[in-house]
């Protein structure tokens, strides 16, 4: 064929030396993206002429299992158009500071030498205060040199501290795990100086309440390799495609594997169209879906058959045989509380027996005391707190019953609230009575009461479905149909899909769930009654099954070293570890606008379900369930001067004073009148984030109450006034002295803040990175240095502690004392503290620090020597270290570290230094027992004491481990098994949660040692929430911001669902070009095709969409893959890129995603001191949900303006 | 006979998650320049859609290709004669708005925005005029059915179903779409080389890697007419033609091209084939129902000893003889018969296969009550597309072979759900083996190479003896010791 032309003579050929030149490069450097996506990519960056040109994934992470696919390559679209940022003109290169600011303060610091007064100067001419915060977000800024803008930083900090105390200055970054260092920089300095670090895993609303109620966990899932294990994948609210781009494959290649994949989603998403079964359930009522498969699970697989691995499931690893006590109604009984071990005779004397419980054995008929309950945790005697079935009192074996349907003493009707439907059933359960202190009382177990919880009636009398089709009878598959639009036969055919895989595969079932489910008020029982299907068919802890819920990149492999260097623990440093939501909630004052939420419950006499949310937030503040700060109305180091002055001596003494001042009245906790101006938060440092709009849920009162400019909100405040908290007229406006952010691009933060630091991206530092989609442990490296003036995190934190230090040898020359507050804390002794629920400021029980209330304690701080403690690595870490309940020794590893490793020397003192951040990754590294195989087998024979069961031979082979920074550099590498994370990774075997506790027979960290159906916490009780149950999501009339907004006769009303992008991670390469080129040039507004023909849009038309929190603008996709009632707009735009001007809001600019959403807080996850319900940071507390959101859509009239 | 060897490819439709990381892993390299912003030269596509540049299925608008003339073909464009007399004039060129007109935005104003009232904002700005402008396209502008009503019911593939089937296609019960990624074809008998009166386009002897060489380029832009894919890209600044190159120098280095080392749904495969040069064209001039096995026989097997001594002597390297052994390409192409080339009416040969994807089951919706149809596991018969639909786009028509693809990878889960969970019958397993015409062993070999494949497995890039290449215009040895060195200059014309 003449045409092939391939016989051209080679010089012809000689200019394909064109593309060849391009592709040459000089150098190529790992690493990553510390974006908070949980992707955790290894990357090369490619150098050219000292430009950074490109990046191509790194293909050479470690073989798991020859029989596992590979983990490769890793990164998605949004990783590889990253190089686009360094050179762009979003760059930012300098400091910038509004010039209004700089005007004011250059001319305070001309009249005073010293930067404090000039501070404070600029703050106390309230005009001047105004002028510069109704400047922000306005353009107007202008280039400051490095020290000029660290003193001014320096000097705020040191000025809040004096005048108002430290706990006025805060910090937010995210997601430690994708930069450790750099988080750990920030967090250090602000540990140093006694200021609020703010949580980000529950104010994303990333955090699953469920799995601490369940697991006592956080977080705790299996890595990404692990799904190719399972051979029923459900995935729900997430968006596998979309979000866990490098991890899908494994998906693919499980079906591939002969795996089924269900997608339950509401619109026809990426991942929907790769499933098997696609299951369009209604946004937010998933829930409904799953207790019918529970329902079906209960009848097939526990009732018309038996299935022996099941059954041998629940009776070891859940709380389903124990026993609870049934307590009279008004007319029947309703389930209570856990039976304590203490209100038997024969456990009277036990230690700690109100912490301990019971089953029936089915041999000696008995109620038997099994060890591993949360009391073994914390006796004195050691080795009693496992899972082995064995009387905690004499070490005899028990087999706990789980039913009481064949030796029940009697039926009794309970009550059965069907929130959703408004009704209440009732329906017998098989009970025992049992003689206890309190006399004969019928109890049950929690499997007869999920029995009759999910209509199963085994032939009892009350009101039992007739069968799956009774479409009346919670919770039938027929039932369900109402609120999901799946039919009844999809649903028991998934269930015996689900069932029947479980039981032949021993458990390879799994659920992967994300944010389109964790988002809404009531997740965290959609959670419980998924997890109830898999705990039920023995999936949890075994390879290819469990709850993989994966949203937000919470998992710092190396934790417990991590927190020391950054929370500072090895100088003693207490940090102010505050959850985010309750924080925002009440000092961004959206606290005024909220009305609550009716529960579902009927509400009596003092129930906490019927008050407001500010109140129960106040409540739990003060009975120590949560942090709040500022603490008090007053300086934590003024109180302990006034406390000496008073005669106090002791630390206990001064402890005693706050107490009696709290309970006479003469102090006050802050939370108790938030809006005093004494009780503000001052100064906002915002590091690797992106704190306004982009997190920010009810970004416009952002606006509004911390900034104090220009916002979109037409809301009112509510009626409803809390108990107990003081609201003054009319809400602050503008609370904050200076908003400074750390950032390498002109996002909507950097846009609002006063003072912009240049950072260093990703491709410019050294760090560490981490994810729970993998195993490994890999490193950020420099490609090129700090482009322009910008600098690293962790040099930007160092050199403000030099400045900090620097100023504080005039005002703070010697070391000082405070009083820190801090909540009852999960994984220490505290958890147990608070049994019932009693309030000491209503008088029902005393005031004891640490069991009743708050733990106080006094702390020192030396802000003179703040910089030399930011560098150096504290010996006080020689005493040991502690995570999660147990210490082990580190003396020895420390003294390694200061004889072979950089060191500083001051005061007469030699320590590790961390001048250079390649010295902190290097001492992580060196501490962590997942990177150390030698820290792995002392923290494993320190959890075998605990545990009694032999553990260390999971790390005997690892022992002789040890990894570098520069290892990491070499190649990813995997970290070793470690009893701080659930899974067993030994032999190449892919982690998955809770296989410790499975195999090992360790407990969860748990009331009863087991996972949890049953949460019999007061509260639970009172907000219906014990058992596991159905609510509907939040309706329009009860969301409460559409009140002031009209729809205009052309418009619709829309839930508004924000789940994760396709073109952006959160804001995150959202302003890219590439991502923008490739998406519609901005983030549409997503909405069916004949709602929009309703309204007369066209796809690509500008719409308005609002409410009364605020509006956006942008443009419309429209669509047939979306429902037809639902809009989405996808999670994160930023309001930098191409926004016009609102119509309805007298044509300013209009706002993001989050200027349509307000903070609600779900208060009964405030609950704490009980076991597994107890705080902890990015770990208890209530997220800010925000998918109960309703909009109204509009075409936009005329033309759009900017 | 004439043996040659050519890098062919194949892309796992079912496996691709549509995340375009391949797009811009190539953008970032070759397209990143002035003149080049609209270029794609890999591009992933929503279908049904009506993809970039829009409607470039639509032959009888754009003329690319070939057609059947008797025994041999022709370009659709013109003949050669027709093109040279005008070669001043082709009415079936894409035009701006056919791509999209590339933007950006004041970013700057961001930082430099003087103090004002109101919040600045980056506004939109054309990077063909520089001026302000409004977004109304792009280049993945239906990505995952936006505007489903417009661009989705626009599929030119979807003549080929009914009325009532095209309705459905939006209805909850029926509502589908996946992904089609697309680079050049580096086609056995592409329309570009055949078209460009310089002849400035070639295929390369040693790989078939189409090239437009930018020494010779004029401007014509018939390659851009003449490929029915619409893969190769005018270039406003040079004025040359440019198109995918397969990454001719990652793959000279011994790495895979760049789209395929980024592909994070590890769908594709890369490998060498050996075909009979000789039966091009009466391969290409078969009637439509016959061309993709057409396409087949012209492949050989390189594990015929006869086909390897013939490959010998027509000058192929042992080397590329051996790496066409382990030529995943092969294994899905011709022994498993699971890859089908994109649109093969076009005539051109394209040597890019695709897996078609499995999609979810289709259901029923009756009083707003959803209920699941058929069976999971990729039953082609209880999926929600058509097979027509498949075949208009991968078969020319022809329904036997996508459904033959089907059955077979119905068949492979199946086989592996028995292994691994035992919950399907013995017979049933059997059943659908033989209906696949397949075995265990193949089964078995089909999921290793879908699920297990490692890097090196999925892209087998042949040795490409650079030394000799550069033989024979220079020393190797003096290339070794000077190249690089020297000033970088752009070339007189376009640069």
């Amino acid at each position: 064929m003449s045409w092939i032309r391939d016989l051209v003579k080679p010089k012809a050929r000689l200019w394909e030396e064109f593309y060849r030149n391009r592709w040459q490069y000089d150098r190529v450097v790992r690493s990553t993206h510390g974006v908070n996506c949980t992707g955790g990519c290894s990357w090369f960056v490619y150098v050219k002429e000292g430009i950074i040109v490109w990046e191509m994934q790194a293909t050479d992470y470690p073989l798991l299992d020859a029989t596992l696919p590979q983990y490769e390559p890793r990164g998605c679209q949004r990783g590889i158009s990253f190089s686009w940022y360094i050179y762009s003109p979003l760059r930012i290169k300098y400091p910038y500071i509004r010039g209004v600011l700089l005007d004011l303060w250059r001319r305070a610091r001309a009249e005073h030498t010293d930067p404090l007064a000039a501070w404070e100067a600029v703050v106390a001419d309230e005009k001047g205060r105004r002028s510069y915060q109704k400047a922000r977000g306005k353009g107007g800024f202008r280039r400051i040199g490095w020290e000029e803008a660290l003193e001014i930083i320096a000097a705020a900090n040191l000025s809040t501290c004096k005048r108002y105390g430290s706990d006025r200055v805060v910090g937010f970054s995210p997601i430690p795990a994708m930069s450790m260092c750099s988080y750990a920089a920030g967090s250090r300095y602000l540990s140093l100086l006694g200021g609020v670090i703010l949580s980000f895993y529950d104010w994303y609303a990333d955090l699953p309440p469920a799995s601490p109620e369940t697991w006592g966990e956080k977080t705790d899932v299996a890595e990404s390799a692990d799904w190719y294990n399972s051979k029923l994948l459900v995935v729900m609210g997430c968006n596998l495609n979309m979000t866990r781009t490098p991890d899908v494959h494994f998906v693919a290649e499980a079906r591939g594997n002969g795996s089924r994949l269900v997608v339950l989603s509401p619109d026809f998403s990426q991942v929907a169209r790769y499933a098997d079964w696609w299951l369009p359930v209604t946004a937010g009522h998933d829930g409904a879906f799953w207790l019918a498969v529970d329902h079906v699970i209960l009848q097939e697989f526990y009732t018309t058959r038996q299935v022996p691995y099941f059954i041998n499931y629940l009776k070891r690893y859940a709380d389903a045989p124990f026993l609870v006590e049934l307590e009279k109604s008004e007319n029947g009984y309703v389930p209570g509380r856990f039976v304590r071990a203490t209100s038997l005779l024969r456990y009277s004397n036990v230690e700690k027996g109100e912490w301990k419980f019971l089953v029936l054995d089915e041999k000696s008929d008995e109620p038997r005391m099994p060890r591993g309950s949360i009391g073994f945790r914390w006796q004195e005697r050691e080795g009693e707190w496992n899972l082995e079935m064995k009387d905690g009192l004499d070490g005899t074996e028990i087999t706990p019953l789980l039913t009481f349907l064949e030796c029940s003493n009697d039926i009794l009707q309970i009550d059965f609230a069907d929130y959703a439907g408004g009704k209440t059933a009732k329906r017998g359960v098989p009970v025992r009575y049992l003689e206890t202190d309190k006399g004969r009382v019928p109890v049950t177990t929690v499997f007869d009461l999920l029995m009759a919880r999910c209509g199963v009636g085994r032939g009892l009398s009350g009101d039992y479905p007739g069968g799956y089709d009774d479409e009346e009878s919670p919770y039938t598959p027929a039932w369900q149909e109402r609120y999901t639009g799946v039919g009844r036969e999809t649903v028991v055919r998934f269930a015996r899909e689900w069932g029947e895989t479980a039981a032949r595969t021993g458990g390879k079932c799994t659920i992967i769930v994300g944010s389109g489910t964790n988002h809404w008020y009531h997740s965290n029982l959609t959670y419980r009654s998924g997890i109830m299907a898999l705990i039920l068919c023995g999936c949890v802890g075994v390879n290819g099954g469990g709850l993989n819920h994966y949203t937000g990149q919470e998992k710092v492999q190396p934790e417990a070293s991590w927190a020391t260097l950054a929370f500072a623990h090895d100088w003693g440093a207490e940090p102010r570890l505050q959850n985010t939501p309750s924080f925002h909630y009440v000092h961004s004052d959206q606290w005024r606008y909220d009305q609550g939420v009716s529960e579902g419950v009927v509400v009596e006499g003092d129930s906490p379900a019927g008050r407001h949310p500010m109140e129960l937030q106040a409540a739990a503040v003060r009975m120590g369930w949560l942090p709040f700060y500022p603490q008090f109305d007053r300086s934590p180091a003024d109180l302990v001067l006034a406390a000496e002055e008073e005669g106090a001596k002791s630390d206990e003494e001064i402890i005693a004073w706050v107490t009696k001042e709290l309970k006479e009245n003469r102090l006050h906790f802050a939370i108790e009148d938030p809006d005093a101006p004494g009780n503000w938060p001052r100064v906002w440092l915002i590091w690797r984030g992106n704190a306004l709009l982009s997190s920010a849920k009810g970004h416009e009162y952002f606006l509004k109450h911390y900034l104090g400019t220009h916002h979109n909100s037409i809301a009112d405040e509510s009626d409803d006034m809390p108990e107990g908290v003081e609201r003054s007229d009319p809400a602050p406006v503008g609370k904050l002295d200076l908003v400074v952010d750390v950032n390498f691009r002109m996002d909507t933060s950097a846009l609002y803040s006063d003072l912009i630091l240049p950072a260093a991206t990703w491709y410019e530092k050294d760090d560490l990175n981490s994810t729970d989609l993998h195993s490994f442990i890999h490193p950020l490296s420099a490609a090129v240095p700090p482009c322009w003036e910008s600098r690293s995190d962790w040099d930007i934190f160092k050199a403000l502690a030099e400045k900090t230090a620097e100023l504080a040898r005039t005002h703070f020359p010697a070391s000082f004392r405070e009083v820190m507050t801090t909540p009852l804390r999960h994984d220490t002794p505290a958890e147990i503290a608070q049994s019932e629920v009693h309030a000491w400021y209503r008088g029902e029980c005393a005031a004891v620090p640490g069991r009743t209330m708050p733990q106080f304690t006094v702390v020192e701080r030396d802000y003179a020597q703040i910089y030399e403690r930011f560098v150096s690595l504290g010996s006080r870490l020689r005493e040991g270290m502690r995570e999660k309940g147990i210490s082990w020794p580190v003396a020895d590893l420390y003294d390694e570290l200061r004889d072979s490793a950089p060191v500083r020397e001051w005061q007469g003192e030699t320590f590790p230094s961390l001048e250079n951040v390649v010295d902190a990754a290097n001492v992580i590294l060196h501490f962590a027992p997942e990177t150390n195989g030698e820290a792995a087998w002392r923290t494993f024979q320190a959890l075998e004491r605990r545990v009694g069961l032999p553990l260390t031979d999971l790390a005997a082979d690892s022992r002789a481990i040890r990894n570098t920074f520069a290892d990491l550099v070499a190649q990813p590498r995997r970290v070793l098994t470690s009893p701080f994370w659930s899974g067993i990774t030994n032999s190449g075997r892919a982690y998955t949660a809770f296989c410790q506790n499975v195999e090992r027979f360790v407990p969860w960290r748990t009331l009863t040692g087991r996972q949890h159906f049953y949460l019999d916490h007061q509260w639970y009780i009172a907000f219906g929430e014990a058992l596991p149950a159905f609510k509907t999501k939040i309706g329009p009339v009860e969301f409460g911001a559409l009140g002031k907004s009209l729809p205009s006769s052309r418009g619709l009303m829309l839930n508004c669902l924000t789940p994760h992008g396709k073109w952006h991670m959160h804001t995150t390469y959202y302003d890219n070009l590439r991502m923008l080129t490739l998406s519609r040039g901005m983030e549409p507004f997503w909405l069916n095709d004949r709602d929009a023909a309703g309204i007369g849009v066209v796809d690509n038309d500008w719409v308005e969409v609002y409410n009364d929190n605020g509006v956006a603008v942008t443009r419309a996709a429209v669509s047939a893959r979306i429902p037809s009632g639902v809009g989405i707009y996808y999670h994160a735009p930023e309001r930098t890129i191409a926004v016009p001007k609102s119509p309805l809001r007298d044509y300013r600019r209009a706002g993001g995603h989050n200027s349509l959403t307000r903070a609600r807080l779900k208060p009964l996850l405030m609950t704490g001191g009980y076991a597994q319900l107890c705080y902890s940071f990015n770990a208890w507390g209530p997220p800010g949900s925000d998918r109960d959101t309703y909009v109204y859509i509009h075409k936009l009239a005329g033309e759009s303006r900017y | 006979m004439k043996i040659r060897a050519q890098t062919a490819m194949v892309f796992h439709l079912d496996k691709c998650i549509g995340c375009h990381t391949c797009s811009i892993a190539c953008k970032n390299i070759w397209t990143d320049r002035h003149g080049t912003e609209y270029m794609w030269w890999n591009n992933v596509e929503t279908k049904p859609g009506t993809g970039y540049p829009t409607l470039w299925e639509d032959q009888g608008k754009y003329r690319g290709g070939w057609e059947k003339r008797g025994k041999s073909v022709r370009l659709r464009l013109h003949s050669r004669m027709e093109g040279l007399a005008n070669i001043f004039y082709n009415p079936f060129l894409p035009s701006l708005d056919d791509y999209y007109e590339p933007w950006s935005y004041r970013y700057s104003d961001l930082t430099n925005a003087p103090a004002g009232d109101d919040q600045p904002v980056a506004r939109p700005v054309s990077m063909v005029t520089g001026r302000e402008m409004k977004i109304e396209a792009g280049p993945n502008w239906d990505d995952d059915l936006g505007g489903s009503g417009i661009y989705a019911a626009g599929d030119f593939n979807l003549a080929t179903l009914t009325t009532e089937e095209r309705k459905q296609l939006f209805l909850l019960d029926r509502l589908v779409f996946f992904h089609l990624p697309r680079i050049c074809n580096h086609c056995l008998n592409p329309g570009c080389v055949a078209a460009c009166p310089t002849g400035a386009i070639y295929k390369r002897g040693e790989d078939g890697i189409v090239l437009v060489s930018q020494e010779k380029c004029r401007a014509w832009r018939m390659c851009v007419s003449g490929c029915p894919y619409k893969k190769v890209y005018f270039n406003w600044k040079t004025g040359k033609s440019e198109k995918c190159i397969l990454c001719y120098p990652r793959q000279e280095t011994c790495q895979a091209p760049a789209c395929f080392h980024s592909c994070v749904g590890r769908i594709r495969y890369l490998g060498t084939l050996l075909y009979d040069a000789e039966g091009i064209e009466q391969c290409a001039a078969r009637p439509d129902n016959d061309l993709v096995e057409a396409q087949r026989e012209l492949i050989l097997d390189p594990g015929d000893s006869l086909v390897r001594q013939k490959a010998r002597e027509d000058g192929v390297h042992e080397a590329i003889i051996e790496a066409a052994r382990k030529s995943p390409v092969y294994r899905f192409v011709k022994e498993w018969r699971l890859a089908l080339p994109l649109h093969p009416e076009v005539r051109t040969l394209p040597m890019l296969f695709y897996v078609p994807p499995l999609l979810p089951v289709a259901a029923t919706m009756e009083k707003g009550r959803y209920e699941l149809g058929g069976e999971p596991c990729g039953d082609p018969s209880t999926e929600r597309l058509p097979i027509r639909y498949f075949a208009a786009i991968f078969s020319a028509g022809n329904e036997e072979l996508v459904r033959e693809a089907y059955r077979k990878l119905h068949a492979v889960r199946l086989h592996r759900r028995r292994e691994t969970v035992g919950d399907i019958p013995k017979e049933v397993v059997q059943r659908a083996l033989e209906e696949a015409r397949s075995t265990p062993q193949e089964a078995e070999a089909i999921y290793r190479m879908t699920s297990l494949a490692t890097f090196a497995e999925r892209h087998v890039v042949p040795p490409f003896f650079r030394e000799m290449s550069i033989e024979a215009t220079a020393d190797p040895a003096e290339r070794k010791e000077t190249t690089g060195v020297g000033f970088c200059r752009p070339p007189k014309r376009g640069w």
